[in-house]
């Protein structure tokens, strides 16, 4: 039906598209480390050495972990196998609260302790009315 | 085989639709806007601040929508080497910019209350950045190469590494942690948004894929006009 051109130039391209997608697949697989934007605290326990570095902690704020005094902020991230204990001092954003996700920057003291210089809260993909939110947290 | 796309034909489609277009766009927009800003609830953990998701998400949308379009156009015109796709293609590009460049803007104002930064280089908001790169480049070789048969070839190079993108950009946020949040509409599964929210969502994708349409009509209207200026009949 189509001309022989046609049809390599078809060829051409599904084959232009593999390579493509394999040549991308890899060099995204050999960035892994990088392209992820924050460690969860079971990437943090397999950490082989530990570096003075500025790394990114994320995960849940565990519930009733927060603990205010007048100038440190202390709380738990976890992923529900491993925690961290975090400190932190300065201002956090509306959405930090406890059972919310959060990601936290800063330095490891060791594997479970981390030094937090800058807090996100992480939100989730749950959109609702207060109305609704209440009914559910009736149930 | 694509008699169909002769420009004279076209252009007596596009030189009336765009009115028509423009009509449903304003009426599509103000109640799509009354509905975001004003008839939708706010949400129980951000607020007020929820609203802008109805910009952000759609233009979003849009813009992986019509790169995409680009690709298979360019793709299509490449392969029955049929000029017209391409210039179909190049009408279609600045709107696709402009909604790029408005999600991220969005996102960026959205981010500032909700996360506490303006910006985070995560994955998914490198790689709409990177999209949004892609949009120029392909802008700019059409205005940088004079030679036709050159800038169509390029135009679809560019197409063709930057559509390998657009999965990264919809993925990104199930392969990686990000601080971005994962989608909330599943079109197989049930979606994590409320139906009064959905629904000002949806409307405001219809009113940004007019305006898309509408933008697109102008475009390629003028293209057609400059063909018929240098009196050549076929493309």
């Amino acid at each position: 039906m189509y001309g022989r051109k046609v049809k390599l130039r078809f060829f051409f391209i599904i084959f232009v598209f593999l390579t493509l997608i394999l040549s991308v697949f890899l060099v995204l697989k050999s960035l892994e480390e990088n392209v992820v934007y924050f460690k969860s605290p079971s990437d943090v326990k397999l950490i082989k050495e530990l570096e003075n570095k500025k790394i990114r902690v994320g995960g849940m704020v565990k519930k009733n972990s927060i603990e205010m005094s007048s100038d440190e902020l202390n709380f738990i991230i976890t992923d529900f196998k491993n925690e961290i204990y975090v400190t932190y001092s300065g201002v956090v954003p509306n959405l930090f609260s406890e059972g919310k996700g959060v990601v936290a920057e800063g330095y490891l003291k060791d594997r479970s302790f981390f030094n937090a210089s800058k807090i996100l809260a992480k939100h989730d993909e749950n959109y609702m009315p207060p109305e609704v939110k209440e009914a559910l947290g009736e149930k | 085989m694509f008699k169909i796309f002769e420009p004279g034909r076209i252009f007596v489609i596009t030189s009336k639709a765009h009115k028509y277009v423009m009509f449903l766009f304003v009426i599509v927009i103000c109640i799509g806007l009354l509905e975001a800003l004003i008839f939708s609830p706010e949400d129980y953990k951000q607020g007020d601040s929820v609203r802008i998701m109805y910009v952000h998400v759609p233009a979003a949308w849009i813009s992986l929508g019509i790169f995409s379009s680009i690709t298979f156009l360019s793709l299509i015109g490449y392969i029955f080497k049929s000029k017209n796709f391409f210039l179909i293609s190049k009408s279609l590009a600045p709107s696709g910019l402009v909604f790029n460049i408005v999600a991220l803007v969005t996102g960026s104002i959205w981010g500032k209350p909700t996360w506490g930064t303006w910006w985070a280089w995560d994955a998914r908001i490198t790689s709409m950045l990177i999209l949004a790169l892609f949009y120029l480049m392909y802008l700019i070789a059409w205005r940088i190469y004079e030679d036709k048969e050159q800038v169509l070839k390029i135009t679809t190079i560019i197409t063709i590494l930057g559509i390998i993108n657009v999965p990264i950009i919809k993925y990104s946020v199930d392969w990686w942690n990000t601080l971005h949040q994962p989608a909330s509409i599943n079109i197989l599964s049930k979606s994590s948004i409320h139906s009064s929210m959905l629904f000002p969502l949806i409307i405001m994708t219809a009113a940004f894929a007019l305006f898309s349409m509408l933008i697109f009509l102008m475009k390629y209207n003028t293209e057609l006009i400059k063909i018929k200026n240098k009196g050549l009949d076929r493309l």
